[in-house]
């Protein structure tokens, strides 16, 4: 069976089931000193980072949960379990017949090791709080690409890393940007060195496996001048019934002239907060592109932000987001554009259906002095049902006058007349919806590569399942 | 004795009355339709045959307060607009809706997968879809048929298409499924001359003993193309006059209004109407 075969025949058994693979030591729940002294020991440190997860610990305990957007009551955090490390896993394999045998089987029933072969530059594998699998393709290392395993590159690059590390997402942004930095583990470090262009997608995907986890990667991309490369990410947990959160960091750095891609499908059960956190620092005529897709959690607050920080630096954001029954999908874009000639787009597209909620939060602000700056937004609606909702809560600041900015904002129901032409031609109310949504959502899921794109559409049709009757 | 085999009715509208909005737009309608014959519907505007057509493919918004429609001796009503389609009823509408972002060639290969899934089934047959590729081929050929550029394929379903190009579009869908009773809603308007003799050409093509066409429209032009076997004239939500394909020419001539004027006399359906084609002539 080929993947693409194998991605259309997807079920949700495979996201949601779990194996009930060993952990070292029983697993702690709750936050503490110790807790962060523990991973930082745990993981051979240096100095510096454990400070820094110190502080950021400080900065969490002081800082309030947000009080707008979703509500957050939900998370216990003295419930949650920070950091767990598998049984048997001391360091990544670079090889998966060496990743145990059960954490390979998940991956394997995920499509990971077959679209590696297939396609990729590099592969990594997170199983709860560390990679189980890292491998660069040897063609890349030659041109000295690093592409490593997050925790490892701290001991190989560590002057590298504490250059960028949280200096585009620090602690003292939020709450939830203040956990991670005290507990992150695992992760992805890329570094594509100036005029390199990584031609393949490089992938990273978080599995969440123990019941009431938390997982805190942290993916820390380094782009250098005239270079070029796409980032994908995937993301899935088991469902419990009992509250995870996922508070990831993201920090990209777009060099002068480069061009970066970073795309991300999130499928999260539904029992999980996802509370991710994405930034990029874009330099002068480099292009940053973000392309999303967020399915599955109960609750996400997800806000790909860009910052245009060089002149003629441009930006994409394009994102789509599913909220079915029991389901806020708070999700949108942040642009700031700081210098002259910057350009953006935003292009997002949420559907509620079965009672969800699927919000789109954004933010553009254009600094003075960011002369000709340009900016144009489009956020798309479509709500399935009646009991079904859509907000659009677009935010402006705008200090410039010398710019030229579009924004435009839909909400659609299906359409009657749409349905009733798909049925005529002999599709059920089912596939003529499933047909409707795939299409509405076409802009964004063309922006991904193939397996991607179908495992995006297999994934909606699991979600449009059992809208009739 | 010899047994004469009795010729089954493909569809049987029997006084027929639709609502739309609490607005009765057909009043006691009759009709019949047997497997091979071509029927014309004309008639002025607001007439009731559009209304028709949507009943016919089972458009929700179109209900039935009165009569019944039978579709091979079983009753339409029960049928979902899928069924329909997927039993043999296929209408080409008179304004294609698009569908964003949907490729036409994509939503074709699962409608034709579905019409020959069903197929495969009442003959008891194993059914295997068709390949991409195949599938590609064949849309290709249908779409040359009627000089559709084969880049519109990929296009979404009728976007950003002309007048014409849509109705070339339900034509090729038409060509595909093979429907039994192909029901063309105003297939001419919008369309211009080099457009109607292409899609005329694949419609006479297309016609085969057993395939039957209800043609509603309100000019005669399609009607030089293919020949109907009846013409029924529709008014206020009736048929009030039927005849052979000479009737098109006479209304062609003569307008609606006198046609409706001399209706007086006219019995209303089936043959008595044939015989009062004399008197106008």
């Amino acid at each position: 069976m080929g993947a693409l075969d194998y991605i259309k025949n997807l079920d949700r058994t495979v996201f949601d089931s779990h194996n009930d693979y060993g952990y070292i030591a029983k697993a702690e729940k709750g936050l503490s000193k110790s807790l962060v002294r523990r991973i930082s020991k745990e993981k051979k440190e240096p100095i510096w980072m454990l400070e820094h997860r110190l502080k950021a610990l400080g900065i969490f305990y002081q800082k309030e949960l947000p009080t707008w957007g979703v509500d957050l009551g939900g998370i216990n955090f003295e419930e949650i379990i920070y950091y767990v490390s598998p049984k048997g896993m001391k360091g990544y394999a670079t090889k998966w017949e060496e990743v145990p045998k059960e954490i390979k089987q998940t991956f394997e029933r995920l499509g990971i090791p077959e679209a590696e072969r297939k396609f990729l530059a590099g592969t990594g594998a997170q199983y709860d709080s560390l990679n189980a699998y890292h491998k660069l393709k040897e063609q890349w290392e030659g041109k000295g690409v690093i592409f490593e395993d997050m925790d490892m590159a701290l001991k190989k690059y560590p002057e590298l890393v504490k250059k960028y590390f949280m200096k585009c997402v620090p602690s003292s942004d939020h709450k939830f940007a203040a956990l991670h930095g005290a507990v992150w583990s695992g992760g992805t470090f890329l570094y594509i060195p100036k005029g390199v262009n990584v031609t393949q997608p490089l992938q990273a995907y978080f599995r969440m496996n123990a019941k009431s986890m938390g997982q805190f990667e942290h993916t820390l991309i380094i782009v250098e001048e005239g270079a070029k490369g796409h980032y994908i990410e995937g993301c899935s947990a088991p469902k419990y019934g009992s509250t995870s959160l996922h508070a990831g960091c993201v920090e990209i750095f777009v060099g002068s002239n480069a061009h970066f891609r970073y795309s991300s499908v999130e499928n999260w059960s539904q029992d999980t907060y996802n509370l991710n956190t994405k930034r990029a620092i874009v330099d002068t005529l480099a292009t940053m592109e973000w392309v999303g897709g967020n399915l599955g959690s109960g609750h996400t607050m997800l806000y790909p932000c860009s910052i245009l920080k060089g002149r003629g630096a441009r930006a994409d954001h394009l994102g789509v987001a599913f909220a079915n029954r029991g389901q806020i999908q708070d999700t949108g874009a942040k642009v700031i554009h700081v210098a002259p000639d910057t350009s953006s787009t935003v292009l997002a597209k949420g559907i509620s259906k079965g009672g969800g909620v699927s919000v789109y939060r954004g933010l553009l602000q254009i600094n003075k002095g960011a002369v000709r700056a340009k900016a144009n937004i489009r956020c798309d609606a479509l709500i399935l049902d009646q009991e079904s909702r859509n907000d659009t809560f677009p935010k402006m600041k705008i200090y410039e006058s010398d710019v030229a900015i579009a924004h435009e904002a839909r909400v659609g129901k299906i359409s009657e007349e749409q349905l009733f032409y798909l049925r005529s031609r002999g599709l059920s109310e089912n596939e003529a919806l499933g047909m409707i949504v795939n299409g509405f959502i076409e802009p964004i899921v063309k922006a991904l590569p193939l397996e991607y794109a179908v495992e995006m559409n297999r994934l909606i049709e699991m979600e449009m399942e059992g809208v009739i009757g | 004795m010899k047994k004469q085999k009795k010729i089954l009715s493909l569809l049987s509208i029997k006084n027929l009355s639709v609502e739309v909005g609490y607005k009765k737009i057909i009043n006691e309608l009759n009709l019949e339709i047997k497997p091979g014959e071509i029927h014309a519907i004309m008639g002025p505007n607001g007439s009731g045959k559009s209304t028709l057509a949507m009943t016919l493919a089972g458009h929700p918004f179109y209900k039935i307060s009165q009569g019944e429609i039978f579709w091979l001796g079983e009753d339409l009503q029960l049928m979902k607009p899928e069924t329909r389609l997927l039993n043999g009823i296929f209408l080409a509408f008179q304004y294609p809706r698009e569908i964003p972002g949907v490729s036409f060639i994509s939503f074709l290969r699962v409608c034709y997968n579905n019409v020959n899934k069903l197929r495969a089934e009442q003959l008891g047959k194993e059914f295997v879809p068709i390949s991409l590729y195949a599938f590609k081929s064949l849309l290709l050929a249908k779409m040359k048929s009627i000089d559709f550029p084969a880049h519109f394929m990929n296009r979404a379903i009728n976007e950003g298409f002309s007048g014409g190009e849509k109705k070339k579009s339900e034509i090729i869908q038409m060509a595909l499924f093979e429907p039994k009773l192909t029901i063309l809603d105003e297939i001419d308007s919008g369309v211009d001359i080099d457009a109607l003799r292409l899609i005329g050409g694949v419609i006479q093509g297309f016609k085969k003993s057993d395939r039957s066409l209800l043609i509603i429209t309100h000019y005669p032009r399609i009607l030089n193309y293919i020949q109907p076997d009846y013409v029924h004239v529709m008014m206020n939500g009736k048929i009030v006059l039927t005849g052979d394909y000479k009737l098109a020419k006479i209304l062609e001539k003569k307008g609606y209004a006198y046609v409706a004027g001399g209706k007086a006399q006219a019995n209303v359906n089936g043959k008595a109407g044939l015989k009062l084609l004399t008197n106008f002539s």
